[in-house]
């Protein structure tokens, strides 16, 4: 049976990387036109009264002479062996070195985001489902509603004047020390820990309420496993794909709220290196996202098929 | 493990020593529309090694009544107001939910109508069944639950059960499914195993096969089955006595074969005429005219005479009483020592 599945999983693997690098294809196309789209890079980094030859020269080292699809495939070529080239806005540093260098503030800022809406989100759905109707279930789903509701940067002023400026407890922006955490992991985790919880109270709902639930009573289980084995399991399926989208953003930053908290990480790279044109930068941090979109997808679809052994990889799971 | 003694005829076990006595049962559904008497006063018992059979339309309360006597009802509008469940020499009603729960499975278990829904899709055949076989002996080691787990599908007579073990629910046919169920309900050999519709989702071709095997669990181990059901077939091939239930009451209750025979209630006997009948060629099924009372204002009379063609004054008026028509055989009908509907 294991190896059966294994077998599967390996298919699986090998035909959605393939489907993965097509779809990586079609971004950096998309990309690389859009960020020309944009404007010429010369025009804001370069001083106005360059001359003509040092224009040249500049265009020959950040590849932007020639036409549309020499540049493109000049791109592919180097990008292909992991160079996006100088960065335009730093150009002693190459695109990717500029973009490693901000990935751990986003990834730890993100760890502890994802923390958070884990351990909020998930119990408190859960527990919304087994109490229906008390004053838990009241709060959890007001909650829900302002978290899904309220706009990230507003939030993310309000608690920067009352808890920052005001009351003066953490800093308000940029990383000094723990506390420059708190506030924007609260931010990023709200969103999160609202879906999670709407997604687990209904899918627990759902299972509470279903006959194998009734027969797993029936046997004289404890309501400990009846709900955190019998009903908590088969729910955990649909919220997974909701997992997806928590771990790319944690991976490719929040750009609304490292903007508002001035944070160091690649969400906020990515809005520097748009307003200042940073072609390389821009399409590295493109692909980046993408490919952690698409990895992300392929590592949940492997998961369904463990946590849900009515999946078969690569066909429509029947409910 | 082994049950072969016989178990003596069915009559006198009942008689002498009911292994389940109900009395007055009440279970009522507070609803926003208001309260519905779902179970409104039923009295009942059964003894080992007999097969009762309760018989009713949908919303007649049947299965809230099977619910009620594990005291599985729904949570928060069902409750079970007043009566008394007796299992053992105890109330289970008066039961903490610890104790309860140390009941279910061991001393009373039940098999649910669908099997396609009641076992989760997520777990294993071997990890549902060891729970059940576990649950009242924490101490089983995992060989000894494997065994026991074996011996319970080959009671069943599940084929290839070493294989089976390993099976999602969803590799498996619906009477496999059911058998397996029965497997579980049956782990801990219970005094009372309550059938609700076991094979109303079954194909027509399982169906006689699953009926016979829970005779067949039921002479080797005793227990004592009330089958709920709506299709009187099941109940002329699985029960020694049935009890036909209306709008939260039973109304007639006796053997089978009498009441099959000389129904004295309009209403076993209306049900009785509804059923689709092989030998006689009709092109419409008779069916009873009317509605069932709303549960929430039932009338002070009898609830069945708004659709009753022989109702009198009387029935409207006043709720009958039990007629005893034989010694086992009671019926609630003014009118079922004239038997006015035997002639048509």
């Amino acid at each position: 049976m294991r190896s059966e599945k294994g077998r599967l999983v390996a298919r699986y693997i090998m035909i959605n990387a393939v489907r993965g690098l097509l779809t990586i294809f079609a971004v950096s196309v998309l990309v690389f036109s859009l960020a020309r789209l944009t404007g010429d890079p010369i025009d804001v980094l370069a001083p106005v009264d360059i001359s003509r030859e040092d224009e040249a020269a500049l265009r020959e080292r950040w590849g932007l002479n020639g036409s549309v699809t020499e540049q493109y495939v000049a791109f592919v070529s180097n990008a292909s062996q992991g160079d996006f080239g100088p960065s335009f806005k730093y150009p002693s540093e190459s695109a990717v070195s500029v973009i490693a260098e901000r990935l751990p503030a986003s990834i730890s800022l993100g760890l502890v985001a994802t923390f958070l809406t884990l351990v909020i989100g998930v119990p408190l759905g859960i527990l919304s489902a087994v109490k229906r109707g008390t004053w838990l279930d009241r709060i959890a789903k007001g909650l829900a509603l302002f978290g899904q509701s309220v706009p990230e940067f507003w939030l993310a002023i309000m608690l920067i004047w009352f808890v920052a400026v005001r009351w003066n407890v953490v800093p308000t922006s940029g990383i000094s020390g723990w506390q420059s955490y708190i506030l924007p992991s609260i931010v990023i985790s709200v969103f999160g820990i609202a879906a999670l919880l709407r997604l687990f109270r209904s899918a627990m709902l759902e299972t509470l309420g279903s006959e194998y639930v009734k027969l797993a009573r029936l046997k004289g289980l404890s309501e400990f496993k009846v709900v955190w084995k019998h009903a908590l399991k088969p729910a955990s399926i649909a919220p997974l794909t909701f997992f997806g989208g928590i771990a790319v953003r944690m991976l490719t930053g929040a750009t609304v709220v490292e903007i508002v908290f001035a944070w160091p990480g690649v969400g906020y790279l990515a809005y520097e290196a748009a307003n200042a044109r940073d072609f390389p930068v821009v399409q590295a941090l493109a692909l980046f996202t993408a490919t952690v979109i698409i990895v992300m997808n392929l590592l949940i679809d492997i998961t369904y098929a463990y946590v849900d052994p009515r999946v078969r990889l690569g066909q429509k799971a029947i409910a | 493990m082994s049950f072969d003694q016989p178990v003596g005829t069915v009559n006198d076990v009942a008689r002498s020593a009911p292994v389940l006595e109900v009395e007055d049962l009440r279970t009522y559904l507070y609803t926003r529309w208001g309260t519905t008497k779902a179970v409104d006063g039923v009295s009942f018992t059964v003894g080992s090694g007999e097969t009762l059979g309760i018989v009713g339309e949908s919303g007649s309360g049947k299965s809230m009544l099977a619910l009620s006597l594990v005291r599985l009802t729904p949570e928060p509008a069902g409750k079970i107001v007043g009566g008394r469940v007796i299992l053992n020499g105890r109330n289970l009603l008066d039961l903490t939910d610890k104790q309860m729960r140390a009941v279910r499975g061991k001393e009373i278990s039940m098999i649910l109508q669908d099997p396609q829904q009641s076992l989760n899709p997520v777990f294993s055949i071997g990890d549902q069944l060891a729970e059940a076989i576990r649950v009242h002996e924490r101490d089983l080691d995992d060989r000894a639950t494997h065994e026991r787990s074996i011996d319970a599908l080959k009671s069943v007579h599940v084929p290839a059960p070493e294989r089976r073990l390993k099976n999602f629910p969803h590799q498996m046919s619906g009477g496999m499914k059911q058998r397996i169920v029965g497997a579980m309900a049956m782990a801990y050999h219970p005094q009372v195993l309550v059938a609700d519709e076991p094979t109303t989702a079954l194909d027509v071709t399982i169906q006689a096969q699953y009926l016979r095997l829970l005779k067949d669990l039921q002479r080797r181990t005793g227990v004592a089955i009330i089958v709920i059901t709506h299709d009187f077939g099941v109940i002329a091939e699985t029960c020694d006595r049935v009890a036909v239930m209306y709008a939260g009451r039973f109304v007639e209750e006796g053997p089978v074969e009498e009441i099959f025979d000389q129904p004295r209630h309009p209403y076993t006997r209306a049900l009785l005429d509804s059923r689709p009948k092989v030998d006689v060629r009709s092109t419409r099924l008779q069916s009873i005219e009317g509605q069932p009372p709303s549960l929430i204002d039932l009338p002070t009379g009898c609830r069945f005479a708004p659709r009753c063609f022989y109702s009198i004054d009387r029935c409207v008026a006043e709720y009958p009483p039990w007629f005893e028509i034989t010694h086992a055989h009671t019926a609630g009908c003014w009118r079922s020592e004239e038997v006015p509907w035997a002639s048509r």
